[in-house]
């Protein structure tokens, strides 16, 4: 008895030894030398692959840096510059600062301001739903409002609103990696500035087509009159198919833009209220839920 | 034993419930839209402006590019304005609004019932009058019928098909027109033989339409190499591939277009369009459309002209149900639904079908059990449970290696699975996604 | 007028469902379990209700309370495995552990692979085999079929090995084909039900019938059950002609045990079988040569439910594997 138990023993031993030993030689043969650096990068990077700096995940980030031996247009826009500037250490570099950012949603197509002319029967994917037809309020730019972002989102920093049926950005969790952008197949959402105290001026809308049209699938649809151009002292607005776009570069965030604007396609965030001199825009503006929250 | 295709298909109920309602010619509507595209292929250029006065057969817009098509106008009239307006999925694309006044046909034309049975043009005019008239095939995928003509290089076409199968349930426009329209149809037939210097041609017809396979045979007695056959009824021997297959039993390679078989399709009403515009002179500006469906009052076949909204022919066709859930435009296998009635009729309706609001909801997803009739339903040998797993799952190199592309979207994979899942959807997303990773592809 | 629908093509369902497919197959059962109750008389009917509650009530108890779903147990899947397990025991087996088994079969075989359509293996096949090696006796002791009318309803049963028993048995201890057969019942039997063995797999005559109506409706394919069979009887018939005096004929192969109750009902389980045509045809051959393997070398009398589980297993691989055939594909293709 015992005899069988020293067989299994001794057999077993041998056979690990010599596995051992070959898995060291293999080991030693294959060895692949790389450079130490990037190992040190990947170490103060976020680690949550999330592809928004471009490359596929936090690995080839680094050996992007340290093969390039440059910083330029690398960046970790969920690390942000404390990251960027850990790993300009390393490589004994300077990083640029950059602006934090932050997603923004430019459609306010709720429930209440797009109503619903059709009810769509089907898988929730915007991707598929996109090509089947306009959306159930009729507009071609609009949020579907079936969460392919929110799905696209590694984050946790957007849900579907259940009152509007939009998606919403938590704040304090949206690291802009742009996954969102990426997965919109209406190009709805935008990395914006994130502004000083969080203030962020915007136009809510994608909407490319003439104002009658627009305005008649949304009460709150850019109609493309132009006169948030006019009313802008720094030149920050422009007026492309219809549509107003306001450069946040050069946006001084003044407000003059959001009261000129009939539908109220113009938002602003995170302003203390207005002192009371008109009565008109605080009621355009107070039906328009910002698609924010801070969690 | 009467011929089908071999593997796959499905046989969902058929419906035909307006097959013995003559074609109606319904009144010049008082308002056309005119999508300025209505074809597959290189979008078309407007060629009217607003305020411009134009007649019944003018041309409106232009081709622009080689697969690309004419658009003429249906009524006599003033253009109202040149400007987009909703087309059946609800998204805005160029078209032009005419005021219809009276219907005054450009010179030329012989709008008679007269039929002329001699064919005077040569192949290449043959061809240079389809484009001019703005022929595309009427079967649903509107691909320019002149293009279909030109045979490319080293290829040599052996047979005609002409399609009458319309295996889609409840339309019956081709049904129609092959009962009513026999000899037009079948000279229309000879003169593509013409164009694509062939001496055969077969007539495929589903075997639920006796009344049509006969008089159709009955008359191509007298005419020269065409023959007709009825085939077995399955859902989807209308598909190209399906119905050359079923007709010769020779399969379209894979990706490769039917002229690799040495065939040539077209749709009967396209053989009825090619007679008008070569016979007649006369552009596509009208064609049948079925109005059905469970929720129709009056299940009808019109002669309709392109550009009339969809709501006129509900019409007329006994008014707008009360219990009207869903509006289809096609066949409820592969047509689309509508977003909105106020969408005009386009070259490739081939019906419109009401649907009560209890059929119109889908049945409630459940869990795939893995039962294989997706498998063994799909015409083109896929597998469909598993194009649309890997779609969901964004696997787009394994959708393209699975074969996605292959999909004709006939549909028999949802329609039979017991899961209610929506198998196409996906499918549909899939083939989008890979459509595109091959057309970049293709550009570097 | 409320609002219209929008949604992709197609626009019509079949009227087929899950549930109709899983009640199909029970009502194709039923013949097997007529012909079970006049063998066996109230306990085959007490074990089959006792497998169908516990496994009915474990899946909803899992489903309520441990996953927090809306319980499905309406689809009939549950029920089934339940029948099926039931179908694949003796009919005296101690209820506690035919519970015992429904647990496996639905909470260890089914839930935990994510519920249904997610299971590797036959459910029914797992919570029988975990019984058969966990409780080998009972699993064994195969009630003597007493019809009804002599018998008595509720007598107890008098037990007594299965034909594939005897013979295995037998031949270990160097007796030949012939001699065995004499204590076997006819074929004849066989194929009414008059035998021992499980409770469903007795009578192929009924098994029989309930696979032509599985045809009928189209809720199985030829594919699995025929070639399965055909192996077998290939198989076995080959090694008859070789030795009659050590295999015995293939006739008596497919009639005894639980093959036509696997070939028909278990392997031909959607969820665990391949998906393709030539796939099925792969797998019912494997099926067959390890059934035919099990049963003439292995160490157990019977090996239907061993050989369709390791081909569950291989199920993914000939799914990868085996494609249908590609319309457009042809053999002289380049590419």
């Amino acid at each position: 008895m015992n005899n069988v138990i020293l067989v299994a023993v001794i057999s077993l031993s041998a056979i690990g030894a010599t596995s051992a030993v070959i898995l060291y030689f293999v080991a030693q043969k294959f060895k692949i030398i790389e450079d130490p650096r990037i190992d040190e990068v990947e170490d103060v990077l976020p680690k949550a692959n999330c592809g928004g700096c471009g490359y596929a995940g936090c690995r080839a980030f680094a050996e992007g840096i340290v093969k390039s031996g440059t910083l330029e247009g690398f960046f970790c826009p969920v690390g942000g510059n404390s990251v960027m500037s850990q790993v300009a250490l390393i490589m004994g570099l300077v990083a640029e600062e950059k602006e934090p950012m932050i997603a923004v949603l430019r459609c306010n197509g709720s429930r209440t301001n797009a109503p619903a002319k059709i009810n769509y029967d089907g898988p929730a994917t915007c991707a598929f739903t996109h090509n089947l037809f306009s959306g159930e309020s009729g507009c071609p730019h609009g949020c579907l409002g079936l969460g392919d972002c929110v799905a696209a989102c590694t984050f946790g920093a957007l849900y579907i609103d259940q009152n509007t049926g939009l998606p919403a950005v938590i704040a304090d969790k949206c690291t802009a990696c742009g996954a969102c952008v990426k997965a919109c197949p209406r190009k709805i959402f935008e990395l914006r500035n994130r502004g000083k105290k969080d203030r962020r001026i915007f136009v809510c809308c994608v909407n490319e087509e003439k104002g009658a049209p627009a305005k008649k699938n949304c009460e709150v649809a850019c109609i493309g009159c132009g006169k948030c151009v006019k009313a802008c002292a720094y030149d920050a607005i422009t007026m492309k198919n219809n549509l107003a776009y306001i450069d946040f570069e050069k946006c001084k965030l003044c407000r003059k833009c959001v009261e000129e604007c009939p539908t109220g396609a113009i938002h602003e965030l995170n302003f203390p209220p207005r002192k009371v001199k008109t009565t008109a825009p605080e009621e355009t503006t107070g039906q328009n839920t910002p698609t924010e929250v801070t969690a | 034993m009467l011929k089908t295709f071999k593997s796959g298909g499905v046989h969902p109920p058929e419906n035909k419930i307006s097959a013995d309602a003559a074609i109606q010619s319904l009144p010049v509507p008082k308002r056309v839209y005119i999508m300025v595209t209505q074809h597959l292929g290189a979008p078309s250029v407007a060629l009217v402006k607003k305020g411009d006065d134009v007649k019944t057969g003018q041309l409106i817009a232009k081709s622009a590019g080689f697969i690309s098509a004419n658009v003429h106008s249906p009524v006599t009239g003033k253009v109202f304005k040149v400007d987009d307006f909703i087309d059946q999925s609800g998204y805005r694309k160029p078209a032009i609004i005419i005021d219809a006044e009276e219907d005054t046909w450009v010179d030329g034309v012989d709008n008679s019932d007269e039929i002329i049975r001699d064919i005077t043009l040569t192949k290449e005019q043959i061809i240079q009058r389809i484009s001019d008239m703005g022929v595309v095939g009427l079967g649903g995928a509107t691909f320019p019928t002149h293009v279909k003509m030109m045979i490319p290089d080293g290829k040599k076409a052996e047979f005609l098909i002409i399609n009458g199968v319309e295996c889609e349930p409840y339309l019956t426009s081709d049904h129609r027109l092959m009962v009513e329209k026999p000899e037009e149809i079948l000279i229309g037939t000879t003169i593509l033989m013409k164009a694509l210097g062939v001496s055969k041609a077969m007539v495929g017809i589903e075997n639920n339409k006796p009344d049509a396979i006969e008089k159709l045979s009955h008359i191509a007695k007298s005419f020269k190499g065409i023959t007709v056959h009825p085939l077995k009824v399955k859902y989807p021997q209308g598909g190209e591939k399906q119905l050359i297959k079923a007709l010769t039993g020779r399969e379209v390679p894979s990706g490769k277009l039917p002229i690799e078989t040495g065939c040539v399709v077209d749709n009967v009403g396209t053989a009825f369009a090619v007679y008008e515009a070569v016979q007649k002179n006369k552009p596509l500006i009208e064609r049948v459309v079925t109005v059905t469906g469970m929720a129709a009052a009056k299940p009808s076949n019109f002669m309709v002209r392109i550009g009339a909204p969809v709501s006129e022919l509900i019409e007329k066709a006994g008014g707008i149900p009360e219990n009207l859930g869903k509006v289809v435009g096609g066949g409820p296998m592969m047509g689309k639904a509508l977003m909105s009635l106020e969408a005009p009729i386009v070259k490739g309706s081939s019906g419109i079908l009401l649907m009560p609001v209890e059929e119109s909801r889908r049945v409630v997803i459940k869990p795939c059990i893995r039962c294989a009739r997706c498998v063994s339903v799909c015409p083109m040998g896929l597998e469909p449970y598993l194009l649309a797993q890997v779609a969901k799952n964004e696997m787009w190199e394994r959708a393209e290696s699975e074969r996605v592309m292959d999909c004709i979207e006939c549909g028999s994979c949802h329609y039979t699975c017991p899961s209610g899942r929506p198998l196409l959807d996906y499918i549909r997303l899939g083939k989008n996604k890979v459509g595109q990773i091959i057309r970049s592809r293709g550009k570097k | 007028m409320a609002l219209l629908t929008m949604s992709g093509s197609p626009h019509v369902h079949d009227n087929d469902s899950v549930e109709k497919i899983m009640w199909g197959v029970v009502i194709a059962l039923v013949p097997a379990l007529f012909v079970s109750i006049w063998y066996f008389g109230f306990p085959a009917l007490k074990i089959t209700l006792v497998a169908v509650a516990s496994c009915v009530a474990i899946e909803y108890l899992i489903q309520k309370f441990l996953l927090k779903q809306e319980p499905t147990i309406k689809d009939g899947s549950a029920a089934l495995t339940g029948l099926l397990l039931a179908f694949n025991v003796p009919s005296n087996l101690p209820v506690w552990e035919m519970i015992v088994g429904s647990f496996v079969s639905i909470a260890v075989a089914k839930m935990a692979f994510g519920g249904l359509g997610k299971n590797v293996f036959n459910p029914a096949l797992v919570g029988r085999v975990f019984l058969l090696i966990s409780f080998p006796v009972d699993m064994t002791s195969w009630p003597v079929p007493q019809p009804l009318m002599q018998g008595g309803f509720f007598a107890d049963a008098i037990t007594g090995p299965t034909s594939l028993g005897i013979l295995k048995e037998g031949l270990g201890t160097g007796q030949t084909v012939n001699e065995l057969v004499m204590k076997m019942p006819d074929l004849m039997r066989d194929f009414l039900g008059n035998q021992g063995g499980s409770l469903g797999e007795v009578s192929a005559f009924a098994l029989i019938i309930g696979g032509i109506y599985l045809l009928m409706k189209k809720i199985i394919t030829w594919h699995i059950p025929v070639t399965y069979m055909l192996t077998v009887f290939l198989f076995t018939g080959l090694m008859w002609l070789i030795n009659p005096d050590i295999y015995i004929n293939p006739v008596f192969h497919i009639l005894a045990g639980g093959l036509l109750l696997g070939a028909i009902y278990m392997a031909t389980d959607m969820v665990s079988s391949p998906m393709s045509p030539n796939g099925m045809m792969l797998y019912g051959v494997g099926c067959g040569v390890l059934t035919v393997l099990i049963r003439l070398w292995g160490a157990y009398p019977e090996g239907v439910s061993f050989a369709i589980l390791i081909m569950n297993a291989f199920t993914p691989l000939i799914n990868r594997g085996f494609k249908p055939k590609r319309f457009g594909e042809l053999k002289n293709q380049k590419g």
